[in-house]
């Protein structure tokens, strides 16, 4: 199993140090790569997308090297690809590997897509309940109540 | 712990039927010494008149007193103070804040904040609960019970905030609901959500006339032309939705026809001669639903 996975990673190029960001749904790879502000990352990063895999048929993949995220990174990442598999590397060997958790309430890391919403006219910490039916994830605005779909987060 | 009233589902099933008890004590008796030393603020960010007279002849009916404004525009808000700042200003000299903003939220912004009870009397396009206070007692005083009834929604039931605290309200009640709307503007999915949670049997119509025989209330809504991407649709929506007296012929005894007001032409005033009509007894019962608020919030028995 573990020489299928590091067969896999190669066709894209193995890691020194750094995170991979396994199991992104299909669709999404941009979306994570901005929400975590890749784009002005420094160091080297690889993009898979379309990539075939045995669980979800099709999935993308992140790497960045020399490169750990934080606790509100990873947050991030479950809110876009909560299937997303995180797998900290060093010196080519898998150091720790977690799934990422949708949370329950994600706090300061999102706008409210209501104009009109007092979050966005005032300095306020924003606060969105994760609505979770039957997988279809919506965020409710803790302030005006106002649900939005996922594919309208936009981190702050 | 102090309490605040933001959305009507702040408040569970036996607290709001609390209230409504004792706002039959205030209709017996509006007026009465008991909000004495009171000071109350009344924060009207936008005009309204009639919710904010409505809540400041509640407190002086009382006794109370008030310190304010009715717009934003000669406050220091001009001066760009944020909401936040004039909230932890003004709580430290009132008892109790009641509060009208146009941001939707404002209202559980402000009401965390404040140290001091906290009534919501609209945010936006988002809540305004003594509204839907004054709409439940105006039926439970008008058919002798909120249990088992059959109401009938009529107009904007997509936009009408109203409507929406009103129907998930009444789904504590073992409601059938009658949803009349044109198709642009059916009750949305969020809101039927909580009729179905509840296994609630509800129906929808195009034609007000489907429904009439079968209502006890009627709670009739406007619908706003703005509200129309295409002005051909509304045209022709327009004139469906319009209550007249030679409509109520074929109906139960104990109906009663409700709207929120201000009305423009949804109820022709031929209804208004007809028993049926309650929409201004309605407005008049939101003092003293406002009354009873305020004196459950400061924890004040009657």
């Amino acid at each position: 199993m573990k020489d299928k996975y590091n067969k896999k990673e190669l066709k894209v190029s193995a890691l020194e140090n750094g995170t991979v960001i396994d199991h992104i749904p299909q669709g999404v790879v941009l979306q994570v790569l901005r929400a975590l502000h890749l784009e002005n990352f420094d160091d080297a990063f690889y993009l898979g997308s379309n990539l075939d895999s045995k669980k979800m048929g099709k999935k993308g993949i992140i790497k960045v090297s020399n490169k750990y995220f934080e606790k509100e990174d990873i947050n991030k990442i479950a809110l876009i690809a909560p299937t997303a598999t995180i797998i900290e590397i060093k010196e080519y060997e898998i150091i720790k590997k977690t799934k990422v958790e949708l949370p329950k309430e994600v706090i300061g890391l999102v706008k409210c897509i209501n104009p009109n919403c007092i979050t966005n006219n005032e300095q306020i910490t924003t606060k969105f309940e994760v609505l979770n039916d039957f997988d279809d994830i919506k965020f409710r605005c803790y302030y005006c109540e106002k649900t939005m779909k996922k594919e309208n987060l936009e981190f702050l | 712990m102090k309490k605040n009233l933001v959305s009507i589902n702040d408040f569970t099933k036996d607290e709001i039927l609390h209230v409504l008890e004792m706002a039959k004590k205030f209709e017996e008796n509006p007026d009465r010494s008991i909000l004495n030393g009171k000071l109350i603020a009344v924060l009207f960010y936008e005009p309204s008149t009639r919710t904010r007279l409505s809540f400041e002849s509640a407190i002086q009916r009382l006794g109370g007193r008030i310190v304010g404004f009715s717009e934003a525009t000669n406050t220091s808000i001009r001066k760009g103070e944020s909401l936040g700042d004039t909230i932890r200003t003004i709580n430290q000299y009132t008892d109790m804040i009641i509060m009208r903003n146009p941001y939707d939220g404002s209202a559980r912004y402000a009401s965390e904040i404040s140290t001091v009870p906290f009534i919501n009397a609209g945010d936006g396009s988002n809540q305004h609960p003594t509204q839907c206070l004054l709409d439940l007692y105006s039926i439970l005083q008008t058919q002798n019970t909120l249990d088992n009834l059959n109401i009938t929604f009529v107009g904007d039931l997509k936009y009408g905030r109203t409507v929406h605290s009103l129907v998930k309200a009444m789904t504590d009640f073992n409601t059938t609901f009658h949803l009349v709307s044109p198709l642009e503007l059916k009750l949305p999915s969020a809101v039927k959500y909580y009729i179905k949670k509840n296994k609630l049997p509800y129906y929808q119509y195009e034609k007000i006339e489907d429904a009439i025989p079968l209502s006890d209330i009627i709670y009739m809504t406007r619908i706003q032309q703005e509200r129309f991407v295409d002005p051909v649709e509304y045209e022709k929506v327009k004139n469906s939705y319009i209550l007249h007296a030679n409509m109520l012929t074929n109906v139960k005894p104990n109906l009663k026809v409700l709207h929120p007001l201000p009305r423009v032409n949804e109820i022709d005033p031929s209804v208004d001669s007809t028993p049926y009509a309650y929409y201004f007894q309605q407005a008049k019962n939101g003092l003293y639903v406002r009354q009873a608020l305020i004196c459950y919030m400061l924890g004040i028995e009657v």
